[in-house]
């Protein structure tokens, strides 16, 4: 191919040239290029390979129906791999690398695989490599395929963005057709996002030649944009509409210079399909080579780029389209022959081997060229209408699947609704829009005559030029019963490369249908799906990464935590204090020090749910395992909450402030799903009673105090807490600021929970941290917490219970016997694998063989009729605090009776040797919550 | 004709054009009766025909399919093969199922492409270390392939994860499974088809139950788009619309419809070797041997029938990636898709005799049908051959949820399958 | 990304919602009377149809729980009423 500039014209700016390399070979260029016309400009011929032959491959396309070039382009520091080189725009500087090509396209070191074409045809690994093993063979051919390369060294890519806007219409496609449907509808008063994925709007009026309300193409499109911007129209260029999803959202990725790709999620009332139409290729012998152009694309090079593919042209056409492609190569000067079939001369065979150098006809005549413009008729963008659902019609005059009307919420219109005259496509938009007049075009004709690949063609007939499927491997398929259209995409892969087969899809359905005595409509297509071309990860991702994705929840006495010095962790969704200062050994010091004085911690996420009015009562009984109505004002109570499966989903104290005040509190992580729990059993069984749930676990901080000297360290914070018994609360005041206190313990020693409004937090806690160091107390983390709690055989739900547990499971059977009351799970509390005898029960374990801690996750193992069984696992283990042993806990299979006996542990391949003992480990009696 | 499939046939049909090879599998007409019939052209469907004539012998059976073979979940799904489950019960199944996997290409003489490049489940936080340990030891103890790993091992494996102190979900380590890997999965369903089809079973494609006929209160045979068709046993393998069937034939199930998506990248060069999920973001990805990473994550919100993709979870599993991986945001997505899978309370399949005697169920995989399809397979054709339970399906029996002995995987190992 | 009406807030974006089950199912009463069957059908047995569905849902901002009409298939969703008025 020898394709050559003009001297003038187009959109290219000669005055701005511009250099980048293409496989390190240097490529000049002017501004207003893609790097497809700067590179035929160049006379580029082989740039790219094929999948699976490594054939030679040159451009064919002009835009997103690209098959066959793509590269991975490097600019200012930035990696892009596998674009298309006829949708980007050059850029001065950029590093271009034929994909999956080594080392580069022209001297691809694969490129013998085409010798060897006839044993591979499609689907042959599934024939072959199967001995000894596909693991000898995988590699290799995991090697061989694939396109681009990512560049794991450059991890910092553009993060994406995204954006949510509303409008009454999008037009997809800024044609003339779109262009005339936007400015209709903007001009009746309806606000219009018109897009299109080319660099400016315009479609074929900048290629093709026009005459639209009297005025030549690009005197119309130059006032249309004058007007669209008069009517307030957002033109979004280089915007690809990619997807419709359900609920009538559109889906858009913009291209913007520089900056990472722009995601708009749409939801119009109405969205208009005006994305044109796709040429299709011809199918004669060695229809792949380079210089073998669409012709619509070879139409654009020339006038948007002034580049003539070529010194002597082959126009082959099946439609009126040939004609007009002629007489512009002639105008413009080139040398060209118009080969149309509809006159019974077809191109039986291509010739040349590194790109095209001639072509022989069906009539056996040979014309010599060095660039072939092929028209196969064209394939209508029905992609959005199908995707939203639309069903398709067969239009038999214009060999062409149409959009059924009113089929989908898309309205299709122009070249995407089968009108391929400007004419015919503006003659049906008033009706399509039901707004305006449209504007008026020359009647122009199109005929199409059948051109479809034929059962038995000769030689190497290329359908997916991407994915290297030629004739034969259809007529394969057909033989070996993948004759369905989806079996027949699967086992040869048509379609399924980058290109989604949008230049190939139809001819691979027309041959099957041949081969099978099939219409091309009783064949069918394939599901449309999202999206319409590659669209970045980045842009689905937008702004979902680090401290954003799932953002952790943040404590009201952060900043004390943090001058203090702690190491924070995530627990449940909260960040919290795990220790104080960096090293873990604080944890040991914290709890001991608890133990013997004060400990004070930050227990603002445990839950804080209130639930009040006259019936809050009855209502806490049914959600609560336990008994609650009896609960006496300023009294707390520990309990279960359960699923109606009867496993615990949670379990803490609730506190009766007074006759119909409770306050659930909740494990930190369970806040949500017991809220919405509570929330799902008032409206559905109490819709009518006096029941109302707040959740204050946000609005209010809480302080934990707990050791032998947590009564002193409150007087020393000037907190009077009076005699507040054990599991009894009470309001106070600090500094005049209300303040509840609540008397229970996680830890097993006297504690106090000082809940205060959370912007008052820091005054509770440096008053009590004062106060707890004057008795030789301080902060505490979680860490040293779990310590204190699992030494008491305290449980952590989801730590030391599983999905399967129930509360007999840990010890509690006394309110399924005793309680009178429905309660959520009863019934399932009765069942048979409920009361099985040999169920996981919460135990202690101690190391039984001399080693130290016990490995969280350690199975429980018995051997029986020979075969190894887990009896359960090791769910929490610490060095003690207030016991010299290390301590765990466990679910072990009828744990609860077993107390005592040895058990055997099983841990990453080694065992161990655990007592199983009672869970609790320190002051069995609860003397030490009243020292 | 060339029949078997090798290097050499391969070889001999090169020079002849590829023109003497037999059609994968026979369409034949729909016969008045059977000794079996099954319901559902999905690799489940299709493996229990080939069991049934492979093991039983029993080889009058037609797999009758509304659309074409394979085209449900088995051509959805993200062609994942494993078998890190934690309780007994679930690894007899999968470690059954991935042990059949490992002889599948050479005993149907169809490369499915097993490719055990292993699975890496991370673990972000020490409490999902320690979560890690407990199914690490119970895969050991119930006698299955499983490590520890610790962040160094994770960083070999996946030298590209962003997996550091500092990111938001740092890799402390994770399980590793070196058995696990993807197979192709067109090739499971096409390899069990031709493998049946030249045992006698017959593949009837474009054929829709309409109903169930039922006489004496049992299962007789069905009425269908192609007409009648009377069988003594029928199984019915149709995840995603077993409920829609279960109703025809007068039952509900514990089942829930809901739509899982997946999608691929534009393929690239090898940069991702094994499997890999991370229950913190909530995404799963390999690279598939065409070089496409092949992304998955957590099910619809909605309960849906419709197999399409919606935005707001494919956002949310390609966030998570990119968390992974920093460097696939240089990356397309190319497709998108979803499949219509059956959700059961405990996230374990529902195996055996339906409320309708003479009614065989194989369904309630959820996400995970694909690696299971051997095992699948073989215990629906014991049950159609023996109308008793094998003793690896008989846990999963629908009496389970009356007894309350549920096998919910998440219950033990805080991961859903 | 679907679009739900609570019967409180209007419409919402379906990630605000959370499914709550099929409408009508209804808990049995009788306690530890139930039959394992019966409470079994409760806890587990579900229509799941395929086209037109009741369904009970959450609006998890506001907490409304409500019944809505969709269609499983088209995934068409009818605004939603509030528990007790209506359902």
């Amino acid at each position: 191919m020898t394709a050559y500039r003009l001297p003038q014209g187009g959109e290219i700016d000669r005055t701005q040239p511009l250099r980048f390399t293409y496989d390190g070979r240097q490529v000049q260029g002017y501004a207003g290029d893609s790097y497809a016309s700067a590179l035929l400009a160049s006379g580029e011929t082989v740039l790219g390979r094929s999948f699976k032959y490594r054939r030679p491959r040159g451009i064919f396309g002009a835009g997103v129906e690209e098959p066959n070039i793509h590269a991975d382009i490097r600019l200012k520091g930035h990696v892009y791999p596998n674009q298309r080189v006829t949708t980007e725009v050059a850029q001065d500087g950029a590093e271009l690398r034929a994909c999956g090509a080594a080392p580069g396209a022209r001297s691809d070191r694969t490129r013998f695989v085409d010798l060897f074409s006839r044993f591979i045809p499609s689907g042959f690994y599934y024939k072959t490599f199967m001995r000894p093993n596909w693991h000898l063979f995988e590699p290799s051919i995991r090697a061989m395929a694939g396109l681009g390369r990512v560049d794991s060294t450059q991890p910092d890519a553009l993060q994406g963005e995204q954006r949510n806007h509303h409008c009454d219409a999008v037009v997809v496609g800024a044609g003339p057709v779109g262009i005339a449907a936007a400015l209709m509808l903007a001009e009746a008063g309806q606000s219009v996002v018109l897009c299109d994925d080319g660099t400016r709007a315009g479609g074929s009026l900048l290629s093709r030649a026009a005459v639209i309300d009297g005025m030549e193409g690009a005197a119309w499109l130059a006032q249309a944009l004058d007007r669209l911007a008069e009517a307030g129209v957002t033109l979004l260029t280089r915007t690809t509409a990619f997807g419709v999803y359900d609920h009538g959202l559109i889906a858009l990725n913009q291209r913007r210079e520089g900056q990472a790709d722009l995601l708009w999620r749409i939801r119009p009332q109405r969205i208009v399909l005006a994305a044109g139409a796709i040429e299709r290729p011809l199918p004669f012998d060695r229809n792949d080579l380079p210089g073998i152009l669409s012709a619509q694309a070879g139409l654009t090079y020339l006038r948007r780029y002034a580049l003539v593919p070529g010194k002597r042209l082959v126009i082959a056409a099946n439609n009126d389209t040939g004609e007009e492609i002629l007489r512009v190569l002639r105008s413009a000067g080139a040398e060209a022959t118009l080969i149309d079939t509809r006159k019974g001369t077809t191109i039986r065979s291509a010739r040349g081997r590194q790109q095209v150098q001639g072509v022989t006809l069906s009539s056996g005549e040979s014309i010599a060229c060095d660039a072939l413009l092929v028209s196969g008729g064209f394939t209508p963008t029905i992609h959005l209408h199908a995707q939203s659902g639309g069903k398709l019609d067969w239009d038999a005059a214009k060999l062409a699947f149409v959009p059924r009307p009113g089929t989908s919420a898309v309205i299709s219109v122009g070249g995407a609704a089968g009108h391929f005259t400007l004419a015919e496509a503006f003659a049906a938009l008033p009706a399509a829009l039901g707004v305006g007049h449209a504007p008026q075009a020359e009647p122009q004709t199109y005929r199409v005559a059948e051109a479809w690949p034929r059962p038995g063609m000769k030689g190497r007939v290329w359908i997916d030029y991407q994915h290297d499927v030629t004739v034969k491997d259809v007529e394969l398929a057909k033989r070996e019963n993948f004759v369905s259209v989806e079996h027949l995409k699967r086992y040869t892969t048509l379609g399924m490369a980058t290109d989604q087969g949008k230049t190939s899809n139809l001819q691979g359905l027309a041959l099957m249908g041949a081969l099978t005595g099939r219409t091309i409509p009783e064949v069918g297509t394939t599901t449309y799906r999202p999206p319409f071309t590659p669209v970045p990860l980045a842009s689905f991702a937008g702004a979902r990464s680090g401290s954003r994705m799932n953002p952790v929840r943040r404590l009201a006495l952060e900043p004390q935590h943090r001058t203090a010095g702690a190491t924070l962790g995530e627990y449940g969704g909260w960040l919290r204090p795990v220790h104080y200062g960096a090293d873990d050994s604080a944890i040991q010091s914290e709890a001991k020090r608890a133990r013997q004085t004060v400990g004070v911690y930050d227990a603002s996420p445990l839950g804080k749910i209130e639930v009040m009015g006259r019936d809050a009562a009855e209502f806490v009984d049914f959600v609560y395992y336990n008994t609650m109505s009896t609960l006496k004002p300023g009294r707390c109570r520990y309990g279960f909450m359960l699923s109606e499966g009867g496993i615990v989903h949670d379990d803490g104290v609730l506190v009766r402030l007074d006759g119909g005040r409770f306050i659930v509190s909740c494990s930190s992580s369970h806040v949500a799903s017991v809220h919405a729990m509570l929330e799902e059993w008032r409206q559905d069984r109490y819709p009518d009673r006096q029941i109302w749930i707040h959740d204050a676990t946000a609005e209010t901080a809480t302080v934990t105090v707990s050791g032998p000297k947590a009564l002193a360290v409150l007087k020393g914070a000037g907190i009077e807490a009076g005699d507040l018994a054990h599991m009894a609360t009470g309001w106070t005041a600090i500094d005049g600021h209300e303040l509840r206190v609540t008397r229970v313990s996680f830890t097993g020693d006297r504690s106090y929970e000082l809940s205060i409004r959370q912007d008052l937090a820091p005054i509770l806690w440096d008053r009590v941290i004062a106060a707890a160091k004057d008795e030789g107390g301080g902060a505490m983390g979680i860490e040293a917490l779990m310590i204190l709690r699992a030494e008491k055989g305290f449980i952590v739900i989801g730590k030391d219970t599983d999905g399967m547990t129930r509360p007999m499971d840990l010890g509690s059977d006394a309110p399924l016997r005793r309680k009178k009351a429905d309660f959520l799970g009863r019934r399932s509390l009765t069942l048979p694998e409920a009361q099985r005898d040999d169920r996981n029960q919460l135990v202690g374990l101690i190391p039984a063989d001399g080693q130290g801690l016990l490995p969280v996750g350690a199975h429980g193992i018995e051997t029986r009729a020979g075969v190894k069984h887990s009896i359960g696992y090791v769910t929490s283990s610490y060095p003690g605090a207030g016991v010299d042993q290390p301590v765990a806990l466990g679910l072990i299979e009828r744990g609860a009776q077993r107390h005592g006996e040895e058990i055997t542990l099983h841990h990453l391949g080694e065992t161990r040797r655990a007592r199983l003992v009672s869970p609790c480990f320190l002051d069995p009696n609860g003397e030490r919550l009243d020292a | 004709m060339t029949r078997h499939y090798s290097a050499l046939s391969l070889l001999k049909e090169g020079l002849t054009g590829q023109k003497g090879w037999q059609p994968a599998w026979d369409d034949r007409p729909l016969k008045p009766r059977y000794d079996v019939v099954i319901i559902g052209g999905g690799g489940q469907g299709l493996a229990t025909a080939y069991y049934l004539a492979k093991t039983h012998g029993i080889t009058n059976v037609a797999v009758i399919e509304k659309g074409w073979i394979g085209g449900g979940n088995t051509g959805r799904n993200t062609t994942v093969v494993r078998s890190n489950y934690f309780f007994p019960e679930s690894v007899r199944l999968y470690d059954l199922s991935l042990k059949l996997y490992e002889k599948l290409s050479i005993e149907l003489n169809y490369n499915i492409m097993l490719s055990q490049r292993g699975m890496v489940s991370l673990a972000h936080t020490p409490a999902e270390m320690e979560m890690s340990a407990r199914i690490v030891n119970a895969m050991q103890i119930n006698g299955t392939d499983a490590e520890l790993m610790d962040a160094e091992a994770v960083r070999k494996r996946l030298p590209i994860h962003h997996g550091g102190p500092d990111a938001r979900y740092p890799a402390l380590g994770g399980i590793w499974q070196g058995r696990a890997g993807t197979a192709r999965h067109d090739a499971v369903a096409w390899g069990y088809a031709r493998a049946a089809s030249r045992l006698g079973v017959d593949i009837i494609q474009q054929c829709e139950v309409e109903d169930f006929i039922i006489e004496g209160g049992r299962c007789r045979g069905l009425r269908t788009s192609r007409g009648e068709v009377r069988a003594e046993r029928i199984g019915m393998a149709v995840a995603g619309h077993t409920s829609v069937l279960a109703a025809k034939a007068g039952f509900r199930l514990p089942v829930t419809s809901y739509a899982l998506q997946a999608c691929v990248s534009e393929p690239v060069k090898p940069i991702l070797d094994t499997v890999v999920l991370s229950p913190g973001t909530g995404t799963y990805a390999s690279q598939s041997d065409k070089g496409e990473i092949v992304i998955g994550g957590a099910l619809d919100r909605v309960p849906s029938y419709g197999q399409r993709g919606n935005l707001p979870v494919l956002e949310t599993v390609i966030g998570g990636l990119l968390e992974m991986f920093p460097a696939f945001r240089q990356l397309k997505l190319m497709r998108q898709w979803a499949g219509i899978v059956d959700v059961v309370p405990d996230s374990s399949p529902l195996l055996g005799e339906s409320p309708l005697p003479g009614l065989f169920l194989n369904g309630g995989w959820g996400t995970g049908g694909f690696k299971a399809i051997p095992a699948g397979g073989t215990l629906l054709a014991h049950l159609l051959a023996t109308g008793q339970h094998h003793d690896i399906s008989r846990p999963f029996d629908l009496d389970r949820f009356t007894t309350g002995r549920l096998i919910d995987e998440a219950a033990g190992s805080g991961i859903a399958h | 990304m679907q679009i739900f009406s609570c019967p409180f807030c209007g419409p919402r974006p379906e990630t605000e919602f959370h499914f709550g089950g099929e409408a009508g199912n209804d808990r049995p009463g009788g306690g530890a009377s139930v039959s394992a069957a019966d409470w079994a059908a409760y806890l587990h047995l579900r229509d799941n149809p395929k086209g037109t569905a009741r369904e009970i849902w959450m609006h998890t901002t506001c907490l409304e729980v409500f019944v809505m009409e969709r269609d499983t298939l088209t995934m068409r969703a009818q605004p939603g009423h509030a528990l007790g008025s209506h359902g």
